[in-house]
């Protein structure tokens, strides 16, 4: 295996750490200096080698560590995966689209053979390997989806779309932005983005919402959004905002560099075959604003956005509280010299 | 929209006017599945412009090997259906969309029944498998005039959930005795005729059923109609439109950029703003609301058509 996987937590002792390679090509999520909410849509893959667009799914030094936290998230709460009758189908395609995916793009992690709905699995990272009959869920451990995205990195939502909408009627979420799918399962597009200030009024969800309708199969699609988070946690959800929300108060401007991190999330869309559902992974990416300062464009540029952001934007992501430390730490890698367009970092 | 260049494996008369298509994958590999209700856009090359029609996959959805489809002849189409009767042969090139899906099976269903007027029982012959393979209870209803006119009766297995009503044989569809006493939970999926899938949905409101269990099979081909101009406000370039062409086809041919994916009103791909409008324009898509018709600020290109002195674009 050419890959080095981390042993690392995203819990207790925090060990998470980012290589000098995982810093370079960290999706960094401002093509500008300033930031709104806009329906920022591209195609999927496609990106610079090496970098997280390259890929469908992408897998990197996190990939074991992660899937170690979503088994204990997943212990202490079984419904933070979920799957409505109707959405087994669903599942099917999400696993073959995933299998398939990892299978050419890392043939050296992955490996599957397939005689019509015989499968054998390999899956050497976590030291998997599994016959199956495609399509008949006895054969698995436990559901499709289920099986498929405990070997994933990202969050996963599958949505069924009736009467023109979208409707979230499965998922595997122990990575969320403080959002809970215990919460939002059986909600349609509108309901679940409710409580995003803004957006709605902006006119974004609409657009949003027919262009997901419109997307079709072999033609997948992604946007970036971020959040800033404390410590390198994986699970901010609602349900254990008790073990996470108090931890805000421990940033101090000594810290702030190593504690802070900012939370990016690639998220795709995928229209899959059998069952019509799009399938909407949300793979999460974590690094602290030392690393990101290591770079000269970002600590510029993430500055002027977290100090000029839209204050309901600050309030809305849960950084507010720590606005002040965060951009006065910021300001000293700010020396006002213009920073060039796109994301990426300068060579 | 991702395409595939495929090759005609068999073309078969299945009644005087309906021919049933087969294309394959001229290197053998296997084509994506889809979903039962999905359909294609097959490209249509005549002289100078492309023209694109969408027809219901009838085949297997879980089987790669090949893509089929029934076309049934309109003479007084825009002339897609022609084409397709009249220049494509076995071996021949064609070049197809990947499949989409605008008329998808709720499978949140506890029953679900299928009512299909003549050519409507396209969609429906890849539901009925699909429904097999999931093991879903269902029970279709195929109404024609003719047993002649009746090309889907070929096609269909020969099942006790299966009805075939020929009326010219005194075996009319009765909506209400079909429809009454449904159990609850039960969806119901209409595509034919606009009177067919009017009727479906007044008889299913009279008995209750939810809109949300009422599902029809919304896009049509694009009308010909009357020839008319339409100006592109970047450039100012005036495009004609001829009485065969769909707007949508007329803007291609005149190389504006313009996205699509149904091309028949459903999708909501190619919506287009309005910058001027003197006269009416003329809505036949599905997409719009009565409101956004009403005020002629909005257009779907794909079918809808003009009438009047100016009609701009916001392309
Ligand atoms: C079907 C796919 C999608 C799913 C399942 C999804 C789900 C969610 C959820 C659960 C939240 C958190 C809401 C809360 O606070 O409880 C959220 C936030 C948000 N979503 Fe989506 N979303 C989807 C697609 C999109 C798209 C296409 C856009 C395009 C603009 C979008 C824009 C946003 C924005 C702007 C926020 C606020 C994020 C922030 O400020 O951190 N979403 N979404
Ligand atoms: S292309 Fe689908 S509505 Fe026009």
């Amino acid at each position: 295996m050419t890959m080095q996987f981390n042993d690392e937590t995203f819990r207790g002792d925090y060990t998470y750490h980012n290589s000098p390679e995982a810093i370079r090509r960290f999706p960094f999520p401002f093509d500008q200096d300033t930031y709104m909410y806009s329906v920022n849509i591209e195609q999927h893959p496609g990106g610079p080698k090496g970098t997280p667009f390259e890929k469908m799914f992408d897998v990197d030094e996190h990939y074991v560590a992660e899937m170690k936290d979503r088994e204990i998230t997943l212990a202490e709460d079984p419904l933070r995966c979920q799957s409505l009758p109707h959405m087994e189908l669903a599942g099917w395609d999400l696993l073959e689209l995933i299998m398939v995916s990892k299978a050419k793009d890392y043939p050296d992690l992955f490996t599957l053979h397939r005689d019509g709905n015989d499968w054998h699995w390999i899956n050497k990272p976590l030291g998997i390997e599994k016959k199956f009959t495609f399509l008949d869920a006895t054969t698995l451990p436990c559901g499709p989806m289920e099986y498929i995205t405990r070997q994933t990195q990202g969050d996963f939502a599958l949505l069924h779309e009736r009467d023109n909408n979208l409707w979230m009627d499965a998922g595997m979420i122990t990575s969320q932005a403080d959002w809970s799918l215990d919460f939002d399962v059986g909600m349609n597009f509108f309901e679940w983005h409710a409580p995003v200030p803004k957006a709605r009024k902006m006119g974004v969800f609409d657009k949003a919402l027919k262009f997901l309708l419109a997307v079709s199969q072999g033609q997948h699609y992604r946007r970036l959004n971020w959040t800033m988070t404390v410590n390198p946690r994986l699970d901010t959800s609602p349900e254990n905002y008790h073990k996470w929300g108090p931890e805000k108060r421990t940033i101090t401007p000594e810290n702030v560099g190593q504690k802070q991190f900012l939370r990016v999330e690639l998220q795709t869309f995928f229209r899959l075959p059998r069952s019509n559902a799009l399938a909407f992974p949300i793979r999460c990416y974590l690094m602290n604003l030392e690393d990101i300062a290591s770079n000269p464009k970002w600590g510029r540029r993430l500055h002027r956005v977290l100090r000029d952001i839209d204050p309901d934007l600050a309030e809305y992501k849960g950084f507010a509280v720590n606005q002040k430390f965060i951009v006065d730490y910021l300001s000293q890698f700010d020396d006002g010299a213009p920073t060039s367009p796109g994301i990426f970092p300068d060579a | 929209m991702k395409k595939l260049c495929l090759k005609v494996a068999e073309v078969e008369q299945l009644s005087p006017l309906v021919k049933r298509f087969r294309f394959e994958e001229p290197t053998g590999a296997a084509l994506p599945v889809f979903s039962g209700g999905a359909h294609l856009t097959v490209e249509m090359p005549e002289g100078d412009m492309i023209r694109r029609n969408s027809y219901s996959l009838i085949s297997d959805p879980y089987d790669g090997s090949g893509y089929e489809i029934a076309v049934r002849r309109e003479d007084k189409g825009r002339g897609g259906s022609l084409y397709m009767h009249t220049k494509v042969a076995e071996g021949d090139e064609i070049t197809v969309s990947v499949p989409s899906n605008l008329f998808q099976l709720d499978l949140r269903a506890k029953k679900h029944v299928l009512i299909a007027g003549g050519i409507g029982i396209t969609p429906f012959l890849s539901q009925l498998r699909q429904l097999d393979m999931e093991q879903k209870p269902y029970e279709l209803h195929y109404a024609a005039r003719s047993r002649e006119e009746a090309a889907g009766i070929k096609l269909l297995p020969q099942a006790a959930h299966v009805h075939v009503h020929i009326s010219e044989e005194g075996s009319r569809m009765d909506l209400g005795s079909i429809l009454d006493g449904q159990p609850l939970g039960t969806h119901v999926y209409t595509c034919g005729p606009d009177g067919l899938i009017t009727a479906v949905a007044d008889q299913t409101a009279r008995l209750g059923w939810p809109k949300t269990s009422v599902h029809s099979e919304a896009f049509t081909a694009p009308p010909p109609g009357e020839p008319f101009d339409v100006v592109v406000k970047s450039s100012g370039k005036t495009v004609h439109v001829k009485a065969d062409q769909s707007l949508l086809e007329a803007l291609e041919a005149a190389k504006v950029e313009i996205d699509y994916s149904c091309r028949g009103g459903a999708c909501g791909r190619c919506h287009t703003k309005v910058t001027a409008c003197d006269g009416r324009i003329l809505h036949n898509d599905h997409w719009l609301s009565d409101d956004e018709r009403a005020a002629q600020q909005d257009i779907m290109p794909c079918m809808s058509r003009f009438k009047g002195t100016r009609l701009e674009l916001d392309l």
